[in-house]
C-alpha cells in the first residue's frame, strides 16, 4: 500500500443485498442488463448458466449464491458484470451496477476479520470513500474453479 | 528499421521456405542429379536469406548464405551430392528451424551455427566430402553464365538476325557496360553509349530494355546485343571513351550456345512437369503451393472475428424470418427470404475460407519418417495420398498428434527391419502409406504400412495378461475385435521397448482424442502383410448437424453423428431389468436414461399421463442406449461454440451453440451417457 495519496485505483462499485462491492475496471469488459440465461446442469447452485455475449457462449455465476446470501428476484437493476481473469470469461449477477469511483490506495484497509457476510476468502481487502465502505474483491477467488462442478454423478 | 510489424509474416513465410528445403532435399536425395529440385532449394534458401538478413537475424542469415554456397556448387556440379552431404544440409535446415522456432517463441534468434557454418565451408571448400575436379577458372564460367542469362528471352526475329549475322560475316557482341556508381544522369550515359553502339553496328537487344534505360529503371549496369563487323577490341575503346563509365565487358555471343542453353532450359522444366504428373507424393504437396501463391494471407483470428459476426447475423436473420411470418407483408418476406439464400451462400464461402489441404499436417512427416528409420536402422519409405485434401483449421490443428504417433507405431512396431524382410520375401525398404480422401461430410485417413501386420495371437495373450479381456470373452471376439484390443489402455506388443513408440501408452490415447473430435478410429490387418489404421473425422468442428429436443422448457441439441435412429415408444414398453428401465429395441435391450430427471428439468409435460415417449436411440461402439426426452424439434446445423475457460469438464454436455432466437443451447455429449 503506497502512501502517496495521488494514486488510486479506478473501479467499479455495485450492489449486493446491502453491501457494496468493488473490482477494478480493468478486470471489467461490459455491465449488461439481464437477459435469457441457459442453465447448464449439474453445476455448483451458483453457476446460473450460459448466456449469447454477442455470439460468444459466457458463464454467469450468481454473486448473491456465491457468497451464500439469500437469492433475490431479478428486477430493473439487476445487471450481469462481464470480467475478465487470465483466459476467462465471466458474467457476474449482481443487484445492481452504477458506480465507477477512484479509491485511493491509502484508504484501502486490510479486511478485517469479519465484513458483512462475505467470507473474508474473496476480500483483498475494505477503502472507505465518501462515507462509503467498499469491499474489494479478489475476482481470482471469486472465480477458483474447485466447486464449479457438482458431484458428477449419472443418477439413472 | 523497425520490422516488428513484418515479424508475423516473416516466420509464416521461414516456415514455408523450411518446409519445401525439407521436402526438395528428401527429393534431392531420391534423384540426386535433378537440376530442378536444386534450383527449388537454392531459391528457398536464398529467399529465406534475403528476409532474414533484412529482419537482422544474422546468425539465419549466416547460415542460410553458406548453405546457398554449397547448393551454388551442386548447383554448378562442383560438388557431388551423396548422403552425408544430404545430412549435413538437413541439419543445417534443422538449425534454421530451431532459430526459427526461437524468433516465433520471441527470442532473439540467435544461435551457435559456428559448427555448422565451418562444416558446410569446408563442403564448399571440397575439403572431407568427395568433389569433382574444379573448374580451372570457375569464375570465367560464372561470367559467362551470368551474362548469358543477363539477356534472355530473344524472340524468333532477333534470333533469326543474330543467326543471319553469323552468317554474313559479322559478330554478334554481348556487352555488359558498368556505370560509375557517382554517376548522376544515368540515361544520359545511356543515350551516348548507345549513339557510339549504333556508329559501331547494330543493337538487337537491351537487357534492361530502352525504355527503362530511359527511365533510369535500373542498377549502375546494363547489357546489349549488338552485331558488329568491328572487332572486340575496337568496341571496347569506342565504348570505354564516354564517360563516367566504370568498365565493359565485351563477350563473343553465339548464337547456338544461346539456343543449347534454352533447350537445355526447357527439358528440365519439361523433366519436371513429367515427374509433376508421375509421382504422387511430393509433387501433390508442390501443387498445393502453387495454388498457395495465388492467395493472400489472413490472420486466422479474423476469420474467426468474420465467423462470430456472421453468427450474429444468422441469429438476427432468425428473427426476421419471424417477424416477416407475422407481419405476412409480401415484399418483406420477399426480401428475407432473398437474404436467407445469400446467407447460406455466405455460410458456405466463409466456412470453405476455414478449410485447409491436410498437407499442412502431412508434410512433416516424410522427415521424420526418415530420421525415425535410421533411429530404428530399417528402411522406411513413404507414400502420400490426397495431400490436398481440405480440412477445417480446427480439426486440422488437433489430429497432427495422433498421426505422429500412428505413424511412429507404424515405423516402430509394424515395419520390420531390413534383415527380416529379406527373410519374409519382401522388398528390404518399407513403405508407409498415408492416404486423406473425402466422403460424404467427413475425412478419411488411413496409415497403412506393408509391415508384419498384428500377430492376433500375440495380442490376445497380452490381453488376457493385463486384464483387458477374460478368458470367456476372448474365446467370443473376431478377429477385428481382436485387434481393436490394441486400442485399449495399457497395451504393447512390441517386444521391445523403444524410444519411438515408448510404452504402448498411446493407441488408446489416440483413439482418446479421434472420439473427442467426434470421430472413429479403426484397425485393420493381414498377418506378415501389414496393418491399416483408419481415421474418421468430421469436416469441420465448427459446424455440427444436430437434434433438438426439448426437456420442460429447454432446448438441448444431440448431435446427429451420434444417433441412431429416433423412435417413439409406449410407456407400457417400458421394461424394468435390474432396477433399471430398458426397452426391447429390435430384439436389443437398449438401457433407457431420462434426460429430464438427469438434468433436473422442469417437465411440463406430466410423464405419467402421456402414453407415449420419444426416445432417441445414441450408439457409442457397439453400444446403444435410448434418451427419453420430451419432444424432438428437429434437425439442424449448429455452430459449435466452447463454454469457455470457467466452465469445463461439465458433465454429458460437450459445448453450446446458439439457437435462431439467441438463446444459448446445450450440446449433449451422448458418449458420457452410453454404459
Amino acid at each position: 500500500m503506497a502512501n502517496e495519496s495521488a494514486t488510486y485505483r479506478k473501479s467499479i462499485v455495485f450492489q449486493l443485498k446491502d453491501e457494496s462491492y468493488a473490482l477494478p475496471v480493468d478486470q471489467i469488459g461490459l455491465i449488461e442488463r439481464m437477459q435469457p440465461i441457459t442453465r447448464v446442469p449439474q453445476t455448483a447452485p451458483f453457476v446460473k448458466g450460459v448466456i449469447n455475449l454477442r455470439g460468444v457462449v459466457t458463464p454467469v455465476i450468481d454473486l448473491r449464491i456465491r457468497f451464500g446470501l439469500d437469492p433475490k428476484e431479478i428486477d430493473e437493476a439487476t445487471r450481469i458484470i462481464i470480467v475478465h481473469l487470465e483466459e476467462m470469461e465471466v458474467g457476474l449477477v449482481v443487484d445492481a451496477a452504477n458506480d465507477v469511483i477512484d479509491i485511493p490506495e491509502d484508504a484501502i484497509e486490510p479486511a478485517p476479520e469479519l465484513v458483512g457476510t462475505v467470507d473474508v476468502d474473496y476480500i483483498d481487502g475494505v477503502a472507505k470513500v465518501d462515507q462509503r465502505l467498499l469491499i474489494l474483491l479478489n475476482l481470482g477467488k471469486v472465480l477458483a474453479k474447485e466447486e464449479v462442478n457438482d458431484l458428477n454423478v449419472l443418477e439413472g | 528499421m523497425d520490422t516488428t510489424q513484418y515479424l508475423g509474416v516473416f516466420i509464416d513465410e521461414s516456415r514455408e521456405h523450411l518446409d519445401v528445403l525439407y521436402n526438395q532435399l528428401l527429393q534431392l536425395e531420391k534423384q540426386p542429379g535433378e537440376k530442378a529440385v536444386i534450383e527449388e532449394i537454392f531459391r528457398a534458401a536464398h529467399t529465406l536469406k534475403g528476409m532474414s538478413a533484412t529482419m537482422g537475424y544474422t546468425d539465419l542469415a549466416n547460415l542460410t548464405h553458406k548453405m546457398e554456397n554449397v547448393l551454388d556448387g551442386i548447383r554448378y556440379e562442383k560438388i557431388a551430392v551423396d548422403t552425408s552431404l544430404i545430412d549435413l544440409l538437413f541439419e543445417a535446415v534443422e538449425h534454421l528451424e530451431s532459430i526459427v522456432d526461437d524468433v516465433e517463441n520471441g527470442g532473439a534468434g540467435t544461435k551457435d551455427v559456428a559448427r555448422i557454418v565451418d562444416l558446410l565451408d569446408r563442403v564448399e571448400m571440397g575439403e572431407s566430402i568427395q568433389t569433382h575436379d574444379r573448374k580451372p577458372a570457375p569464375a570465367v564460367e560464372a561470367t559467362e553464365t551470368v551474362t548469358l542469362m543477363s539477356v534472355g528471352g530473344l524472340d524468333e526475329f532477333e534470333i533469326s538476325i543474330l543467326s543471319e549475322s553469323e552468317g554474313r560475316g559479322y559478330s554478334n557482341f554481348e556487352i555488359t557496360v558498368q556505370l560509375r556508381k557517382d554517376c548522376l544522369l544515368k540515361a544520359a550515359r545511356v543515350f551516348m553509349v548507345f549513339e557510339v553502339l549504333e556508329k559501331l553496328g547494330e543493337v538487337i537487344k537491351s537487357s534492361p530494355s530502352v525504355t527503362e534505360l530511359e527511365e533510369e529503371n535500373f542498377d549502375q549496369s546494363f547489357t546489349v546485343l549488338l552485331v558488329s563487323n568491328m572487332s572486340k577490341d575496337d568496341i571496347y575503346q569506342n565504348v570505354i571513351k564516354v564517360s563516367e563509365i566504370e568498365d565493359v565487358t565485351i563477350n563473343a555471343f553465339s548464337i547456338a550456345a544461346y539456343k543449347e542453353q534454352q533447350t537445355a532450359q526447357s527439358e528440365t522444366t519439361t523433366a519436371a512437369d513429367q515427374e509433376a504428373e508421375t509421382t504422387t507424393s511430393e509433387d501433390s504437396s508442390s501443387k498445393t503451393k502453387k495454388a498457395v501463391n495465388k492467395t493472400i494471407r489472413v490472420n486466422i483470428d479474423r476469420l474467426d472475428v468474420l465467423m462470430n459476426l456472421f453468427e450474429e447475423l444468422v441469429i438476427d436473420r432468425g428473427r426476421l424470418e419471424q417477424i416477416s411470418q407475422e407481419l405476412k407483408h409480401q415484399d418483406l418476406e420477399e426480401t428475407v427470404e432473398r437474404m436467407t439464400r445469400v446467407s447460406g451462400d455466405l455460410q458456405n464461402i466463409i466456412l470453405t475460407m476455414r478449410m485447409v489441404p491436410i498437407d499442412q499436417v502431412f508434410n512433416r512427416f516424410p522427415r521424420m519418417i526418415r530420421q525415425l528409420a535410421r533411429d530404428l536402422d530399417k528402411q522406411v519409405d513413404i507414400e502420400i495420398i490426397g495431400a490436398e485434401t481440405e480440412l477445417d483449421r480446427t480439426v486440422i490443428d488437433e489430429i497432427g498428434d495422433p498421426l505422429v504417433h500412428l505413424i511412429r507405431n507404424a515405423v516402430d512396431h509394424g515395419i520390420e527391419t531390413a534383415e527380416e524382410r529379406k527373410q519374409a520375401g519382401k522388398p528390404e525398404q518399407g513403405t508407409i502409406k498415408l492416404q486423406a480422401y473425402h466422403s460424404g461430410n467427413h475425412v478419411f485417413i488411413e496409415i497403412s504400412d506393408d509391415g508384419a501386420g498384428i500377430n492376433k495371437e500375440k495380442v490376445l495373450a497380452k490381453a488376457l495378461a493385463n486384464g483387458v479381456v477374460s478368458k470367456e470373452e476372448s474365446l467370443l471376439l473376431t478377429d477385428q475385435q481382436v485387434y481393436e484390443l490394441i486400442m485399449t489402455s495399457g497395451f504393447s506388443t512390441a517386444e521391445k521397448i523403444s524410444d519411438v513408440s515408448g510404452r504402448g501408452v498411446g493407441l488408446d490415447v489416440v483413439k482418446n482424442t479421434i472420439e473427442s473430435l467426434g470421430g472413429r478410429m479403426s484397425v485393420d490387418a493381414t498377418l506378415g502383410k501389414g496393418s491399416t489404421f483408419s481415421i474418421e473425422l468430421p469436416l469441420t468442428l465448427s459446424i455440427m448437424s444436430v437434434l433438438l429436443v426439448e426437456l420442460g422448457t429447454e432446448t438441448y441439441a444431440i448431435p446427429l453423428s451420434s444417433i441412431m435412429e429416433t423412435a417413439i415408444f409406449s410407456k407400457k414398453d417400458i421394461m424394468h431389468a435390474h432396477n433399471k428401465k430398458v426397452i426391447d429395441f429390435r430384439g436389443h435391450v437398449v438401457p433407457l436414461v431420462f434426460l429430464s430427471e438427469l438434468f433436473d428439468s422442469t417437465s411440463s409435460v406430466n410423464q405419467e399421463d402421456d402414453a407415449y415417449v420419444p426416445i432417441v436411440i445414441v450408439r457409442k461402439g457397439d453400444k446403444l442406449t435410448g434418451l427419453v426426452v420430451d419432444s424432438l424439434i428437429g434437425q439442424q446445423e449448429v455452430v459449435l461454440k466452447s463454454m469457455g475457460q470457467y466452465l469445463t469438464n461439465t458433465f454429458a454436455i460437450s459445448g453450446a451453440t446458439i439457437l435462431g432466437d439467441g438463446r444459448v443451447a446445450l450440446i449433449i455429449d451422448s458418449n458420457a451417457l452410453v454404459r
